[in-house]
């Protein structure tokens, strides 16, 4: 334990005696999806869901965290949607077409669109929500992502109005969005923050406005009850256009992975979250064809403090120094050891940043992927000679991370490698959460780090982005201009191929400098009740409800 | 009269030094409310910082938020904007306080009578059991026992949800029975020892020797005496169900208030998290003043000065 939680549980305790704090935990992803067209109304009853923490606000523009996606994605339908397996399909729009240059899109809305309640929803609506969504005022946590949209950037900075943003409604089914530069710009629509926004109902209620009789969504489904720490209910949008098969939809709040699983045993929940961890093995032989694990466009990777010793110069003081140790605490670590029997859900290990399930990108490795374990190490051994320390004068280093069992086991892992091929000697150092945050992006006192990156949208350059320039999310500090003019070069290519060769370049360039150590690759994990048909794997762990349908069993199952 | 005044004085006192002292140690921890694993463009992380205040002096930031509470206003919470603190806490007392209400009731009707009952069989193995089963009723942690129940009623039986506030009367058995179990256990050893006590006392035995029946010694003579200790631990027993009930909270997933100290202070939600504190204590004190007033009802000399 650090010290600066010190002050932090005892404002917890605050005045009472003490209440231990239970075990809490951050959640990543999800819910359930398939495409088989269903007749409404087949199999009524209630789908149960469990869906990590609290929902932070259900306001699709201001929703940053995957618990609030899961739900808005069941409220509402941008311009696009997505089947259960992910492929673009109609949304809010029934047709759409894009000029030669790619950078002007046209969306032709369906008819007689609507809200839940009734009043009709038209494209200068849809507009005018996305300019709410773009304004600095909003504070939307996703709106950069969609910074090549014609005049984006300036209205994100509050240099120019909203309604400088090039998207237009020349009539009521018509939107028009004009692109500075091309952009996955389907698979941006498939994010809240291009929702529409009831604004009539923002204006009367403010950040209230997303109360169960007041929120007016465009989705398969609507807002029926909320008991914030308990659940959410759902139930079907009579004005959408294709009627869910599923009647009401139940998400739950499950802090707890191990509680959650408990609740799914008791027959309390139809789909889990996520899982506690245990070895896959146990839980396939438990729970059979009910545990879905599927690769997810994540990736685990150790993070160097570029800006500070010793990973700025090694013992010698010179880049070439730092390279080299970094490459040879690289080269010590065996990925197949870790994803066999630490991690152990089924992720891939790792000798790239970007997942190899990002569409489109052909994924550059580190060159002694294959290579036999004796060979690396012996290359790692000279390499850390190379950088400037022995036997009798090792390198002494602090790993960071966040309180967590499966980043300890991790990180034990880690240093226990580092030691045994270099003889390095290693400090665990663990963080409670908000405090490893900061620190990491303050890159003021980390030296080695646990990092890693949950992709929002199936796009390699986002994924690569962070390391670009000086923002707070680039925690290595990497700089590399030739890195940053290939990630401009993918953005402006028309030409995918141009696209891809740059970021495959832009990739093997953050490798070769060992900016980051890539450990693994994330694998999306749930329990998915045999009364549940319909579900599919999802690269970006999406399962909207609206593609799942109940067995006829009323039975829930054990 | 000048006594009330002055108590409620020195409540109202004890009240503002909590939430100040709570508010120093809240800023006084490193990170704040909008780190997250993706921090957000500065444009984005300026405005959030205007929205909330964040932006000012410390010393101002106090002094809008002691304004805004000494008017009745908690403020929005930080980390659920489409909710006020005040909103929150109103959704989450009344779990926390049925949870809690039922427990401890659950605790004095059980836990009561099998202290008696172990007091009146002093010495004898039926003493020796429940004395035994007590001792293990204190010892064992609620964030042991809590998933122990939910294994056998919930998993394997089948019998009662596993977690979550969502299926009625139903929910709310496991958590209260986990809830209950140290406040018995700790009920039934402290009204066996003091009736052992005040069995031994001279006026009983001379109300013996008049011939009353055991019963009536029993409840005309020996009962009020002996359950004066165990009014006196209404007061920590009742703070205990509301702050303990933040472990039970989460093992059971309730949506009650208890859960909102760990959350609030990890996510940094500085409002709610002095929300809390000040409602909860406030509780507190009130509580205390309660059970002041039903100890001097029971205990004549407690009435005088």
């Amino acid at each position: 334990m650090t010290s600066p939680l010190i002050p932090l549980l005892l404002a917890a305790a605050g005045a009472f005696a003490c209440a231990s704090p239970g075990a809490a935990r951050a959640a990543a992803a999800t819910g359930p999806a398939a495409d088989v067209p269903a007749p409404p109304a087949a199999d009524a009853g209630t789908l149960r869901r469990g869906n990590g923490p609290e929902p932070s606000t259900l306001d699709a523009h201001r929703c940053p965290e995957v618990a609030c996606q899961n739900i808005l994605r069941d409220l509402y339908e941008g311009l696009v949607a997505e089947d259960a397996a992910g492929a673009i399909v109609p949304g809010m729009a029934e047709a759409w077409t894009r000029s030669d240059d790619g950078l002007a899109w046209t969306f032709r809305l369906r008819e007689g669109l609507a809200w839940s309640d009734g009043r009709p929803l038209d494209a200068p609506q849809w507009v005018a929500s996305l300019r709410r969504a773009l304004s600095p005022a909003t504070a939307g946590p996703f709106a950069s992502q969609f910074e090549a949209i014609a005049g984006a950037r300036a209205v994100l900075r509050g240099e120019a109005p909203p309604e400088a943003l090039g998207v237009e409604a020349p009539d009521a089914r018509t939107v028009v969005i004009r692109l500075e530069r091309p952009a996955p710009l389907l698979a941006l629509l498939t994010l809240p923050t291009a929702f529409p926004v009831d604004l009539a109902g923002v204006a009367a209620h403010g950040a209230q406005h997303t109360r169960p009789g007041r929120l007016a969504s465009n989705g398969a489904y609507r807002l029926a009850a909320w008991q914030p720490q308990s659940h959410l209910e759902l139930e079907r949008n009579p004005a959408f256009h294709a009627p869910p098969p599923i009647a009401r939809v139940r998400f739950v709040v499950t802090e707890d992975a191990a509680a959650e699983l408990l609740r799914y045993q008791a027959g309390g929940l139809d789909i889990t979250e996520t899982l506690p961890p245990q070895p896959l093995a146990r839980l396939r032989a438990r729970f059979g064809d009910q545990l879905r694990v599927a690769p997810y466009l994540g990736a685990f990777w150790l993070g160097f403090n570029l800006e500070r010793p010793p990973f700025r110069g090694g013992a010698h003081g010179t880049p070439e120094a730092g390279r080299a140790l970094r490459e040879a605490l690289s080269l010590a670590v065996d990925r197949d050891i870790l994803v066999r029997h630490v991690t152990g859900f089924g992720e891939q290990a790792a000798y790239g940043v970007v997942p190899p399930g990002a569409s489109g990108h052909a994924p550059a490795r580190l060159p002694w992927a294959d290579a036999p374990r004796a060979e690396r190490e012996a290359r790692a051994r000279a390499l850390y000679a190379a950088a400037g320390y022995a036997a009798d004068a090792p390198l002494e280093i602090e790993l960071r991370y966040n309180t967590s069992t499966p980043h300890r086991r991790m990180a034990l892992a880690v240093a226990s490698m580092w030691r045994e091929v270099l003889g390095v000697r290693v400090r665990l150092r663990n963080e409670e959460w908000k405090v490893f945050v900061h620190h990491r992006g303050q890159r003021a006192i980390t030296q080695v780090f646990r990092g890693g990156w949950i992709a929002d949208l199936d796009d390699a350059r986002g994924i690569l982005l962070p390391f670009a320039g000086d923002t707070a999310l680039n925690w290595t500090g990497f700089r590399d201009p030739a890195f940053d003019a290939l990630l401009d070069e993918a953005a402006a290519a028309t030409d995918p191929a141009a696209a891809r060769a740059a970021l495959h370049a832009a990739e093997a360039r953050l490798l070769d400098a060992h900016a980051v150590l890539p450990l693994y690759f994330y694998a999306s994990k749930h329990l998915v009740s045999p009364r549940v048909l319909g579900w599919r794997d999802h690269p970006l762990d999406r399962h909207p409800s609206r593609w799942l349908r109940l067995a006829h069993a009323a039975e829930p199952a054990r | 009269m000048t006594r009330l005044a002055l108590r409620a004085l020195e409540a109202l006192f004890t009240l503002w030094l909590l939430a100040t002292l709570c508010f120093v140690l809240l800023r006084a921890a490193p990170g704040g409310p909008f780190d997250a694993e993706k921090a957000a463009p500065p444009e984005v992380q300026a405005a959030l910082d205007a929205a909330y205040h964040l932006d000012r002096p410390l010393v101002v930031q106090y002094g809008l938020w002691l304004g805004d509470v000494v008017r009745g206003d908690l403020g929005p919470s930080f980390q659920y904007p489409d909710y006020t603190v005040a909103q929150l806490i109103l959704e989450g007392l009344p779990v926390s306080a049925v949870n809690g209400g039922l427990a401890l009731l659950l605790a004095l009707g059980l836990g009561v009578p099998l202290g008696v009952l172990a007091a009146l069989h002093e010495g004898r193995w039926l003493d020796r059991g429940l004395m035994l089963g007590a001792g293990m009723g204190l010892a064992v942690p609620k964030f042991v026992v809590a998933p122990l129940l939910v294994l056998v009623f919930a998993v394997t039986l089948q019998w009662l949800p596993a977690g979550g506030w969502d299926a009625g009367w139903r929910s709310a058995v496991l958590p209260v029975v986990a809830l209950a179990l140290p406040n018995l256990a700790y009920a039934a050893r402290l009204a066996r020892a003091s009736l052992v006590d005040v069995l031994g006392e001279d006026y009983i035995r001379a109300a013996r020797g008049r011939g009353l029946s055991p019963a009536r010694v029993l409840f005309a003579h020996a009962l009020r005496p002996g359950l004066l200790p165990v009014a006196a631990w209404l007061a920590p027993a009742l703070i205990s169900v509301i702050t303990g009930s933040a472990v039970v909270e989460q093992v059971f997933g309730l949506p009650g208030m208890g859960r909102y100290f760990v959350q609030g202070a990890l996510n940094r939600d500085y409002t709610l998290v002095l929300g809390v504190v000040l409602v909860v204590g406030a509780l507190i004190v009130l509580v205390n003043l309660g059970v002041d007033a039903l100890r001097a009802r029971l205990d004549p000399r407690l009435r005088e000065g």
